[in-house]
């Protein structure tokens, strides 16, 4: 049974974006051990011949002809952004 | 140098659909910000993409004209990562079956061939703009958000910075003849990244590479990717390491700057997209793309070598842009010799473009007015002194070469009993010129074809000329 550290839930935090403290990362650690022990329960399962399944619907080929249709008006795409200018979302600078 | 390089580039090429790839707002490259989004751009909750079919279609197009096999079963992969430029959070990208894998072109570099594989060639959707105004905040425009992408990620095959600019070249063209993108580095529709790495000579084993973003220009990458071997090669000889990170190429001061340490592969996330299903291409499906391939750089340079017996680098300069190449062969087609157009083309046309900035198209020239000048070179009625004033006409105004030379009185003098009258004077004005040449001064008769040359206005046939010149000298 795999063990679940600190310091990988606080990575996974990072990646979502999600702000914990320590204590809760310890709490969550705890509790995300037994969600991963009770998965791993399926690696006992014989899967070698099993294709994945990655939607359980027998569909595939859904696409749509390449027609366009005119943009969503300005003042409605911005009308739920906090701050805008020029007609474009402003946003803190991130610098990659 | 001790160590070799090792080069693997990753072009992004935008295709030029209608609309985006997931969604039906309109994907344009120049609108005005903002205007072309829609909620699926926009990743408003309960929204749902669809795939555009074409943007498959095309996919397929180019990654079989870049000779990759096409996955019959492919799907979609959600790419999680948090950036401005991207609303929904997520990229929907492909992951582990790309539409295509395995493919390869061919380059040439100072006439050495070599195959560069490709190691995949998968759809996405691109991230909106994000413009840095420099005071804090940074301005976003999600027009772009959703616009179709082909991703073609090389193998480590590339070794110098030429070779990865010739094989820069070869991409664009043969995604341009195939017609699915404009190809424009300066509009963002074909970017580049490169991945760089150092091993010593005679290793097997890859060193840790850097990737290097913000290449603007071909030019760009190949400086970029000089700087960066030289750092790393320092790095390494003073005792040091390469670490994996990502690094900025700094057009100012031609450095690499460092940006981030590269997250891995994992810290993405990536998961089957469950708003999306497989696609599953059958041979039908496959063969009607395949036959919309048209002819391909390649194959035109064999044929240009071939049939229109071009040298194996014009044909290979000719046909690097299809714009130019499909003018040629419509010059051709209107009777032009080949060698001349390939010349004019070449030459003149082309330092005509750069140093307007223009595209071909921009101009005024038509493939049956170079063609009508081209004859009356052939055929002596102009020279080609003359013919650079008819295409100068030619390319700004447009017109027919036959007109021109008519309405400006630039035909030129072959009446052998005219020019010996222009001989005649330029010998009586002249009798230092002629005791020059019985001296030894061949210059002599330079000055004096010279002299002819602007009486005439440049008209005078100069073989003919230069034959009765000669022969009245004689005489004196």
């Amino acid at each position: 049974m795999a063990k679940m550290t600190k310091e990988e839930v606080i990575e996974v935090a990072h990646l979502a974006r999600l702000a914990i403290t320590d204590e809760e990362a310890v709490h969550f650690a705890d509790q995300l051990e037994a969600i991963t022990n009770a998965m791993e329960l399926l690696n006992e399962l014989d899967t070698e011949n099993v294709e994945p399944t990655t939607h359980v619907l027998e569909m595939v080929n859904v696409l749509r002809e390449d027609k366009s249709v005119p943009g969503l008006d300005r003042e409605l795409v911005l009308k739920n952004v906090k701050e805008h200018e020029a007609g474009q979302v402003k946003v803190p600078t991130i610098l990659e | 140098m001790n160590f070799e390089t090792i080069i693997g580039l990753e072009v992004h090429v935008e295709l030029k659909t209608e609309s985006k790839m997931f969604s039906p707002a309109p994907a344009h490259f120049g609108a005005e910000p903002n205007t072309n989004t829609n909620v699926i751009d926009l990743g408003y909750p309960g929204v749902l993409p669809v795939v555009n079919k074409r943007a498959v279609d095309w996919a397929m197009k180019a990654a079989l004209a870049l000779n990759c096999e096409i996955n019959r079963h492919t799907k979609f992969d959600r790419k999680n990562y948090f950036y401005p430029d991207n609303p929904k959070a997520y990229q929907i990208s492909q992951f582990d079956e790309p539409i295509g894998e395995h493919g390869w072109v061919e380059i040439e570099v100072h006439g050495k061939k070599k195959r560069i594989g490709i190691t995949r060639l998968h759809m996405e959707e691109d991230a909106g703009k994000l413009t840095h105004t420099g005071n804090g905040h940074s301005l976003v425009d999600f027009n772009r958000q959703g616009t179709p992408l082909i991703e073609i990620v090389s193998e480590p095959d590339i070794r110098t910075a030429d070779e990865a600019y010739a094989y820069l070249e070869k991409i664009k063209a043969i995604i341009q003849y195939t017609g699915v993108s404009d190809v424009r580095m300066e509009e963002g529709s074909l970017r580049c990244d490169a991945n760089i790495s150092l091993r010593p000579y005679g290793q097997e084993q890859f060193g840790t590479k850097t990737e290097l973003k913000n290449l603007n220009s071909f030019n760009f990458v190949r400086k970029g990717i000089e700087h960066e071997e030289v750092r790393q090669e320092q790095v390494l000889l003073s005792g040091g390491v390469i670490e994996q990170e990502t690094r900025r190429y700094d057009e100012s001061t031609g450095k690499t700057l460092l940006m981030r340490v590269k997250e891995g592969s994992d810290d993405y996330r990536y998961f089957p997209e469950p708003d999306l299903v497989d696609i599953i291409i059958d041979d039908a499906w496959l063969e009607r793309v395949r036959a919309e391939i048209p002819e391909l750089p390649d194959a035109r340079k064999v044929r240009y070598v071939s049939e229109l017996g071009l040298s194996s680098y014009d044909a290979m300069v000719l046909t690097l842009a299809k714009p130019i190449s499909d003018f040629f062969e419509a010059t051709v087609a209107e009777g032009a010799d080949a060698k001349l157009a390939s010349n004019w083309l070449m030459g003149e046309v082309s330092a005509y473009l750069n140093a307007e900035q223009k595209e071909l198209s921009e101009t005024k020239l038509e493939p049956a007015g170079l063609a009508g000048m081209i004859k009356l070179i052939s055929d002596g009625t102009i020279s080609s002194k003359i013919a650079k004033k008819v295409f100068k006409e030619l390319i700004e105004k447009g017109g027919d070469a036959n007109n021109i030379v008519k309405a400006k009185g630039l035909v030129q003098i072959s009446d052998e009993g005219t020019l010996r009258e222009y001989v005649t004077a330029a010998l009586d004005n002249n009798p230092q010129s002629i005791e020059d040449f019985k001296n030894g001064k061949d210059r002599a008769i330079g000055f004096l074809v010279g002299q002819i040359m602007k009486q005439t206005k440049g008209q005078a046939n100069p073989p003919l000329l230069n034959k009765i010149l000669l022969e009245e000298i004689a005489k004196r």
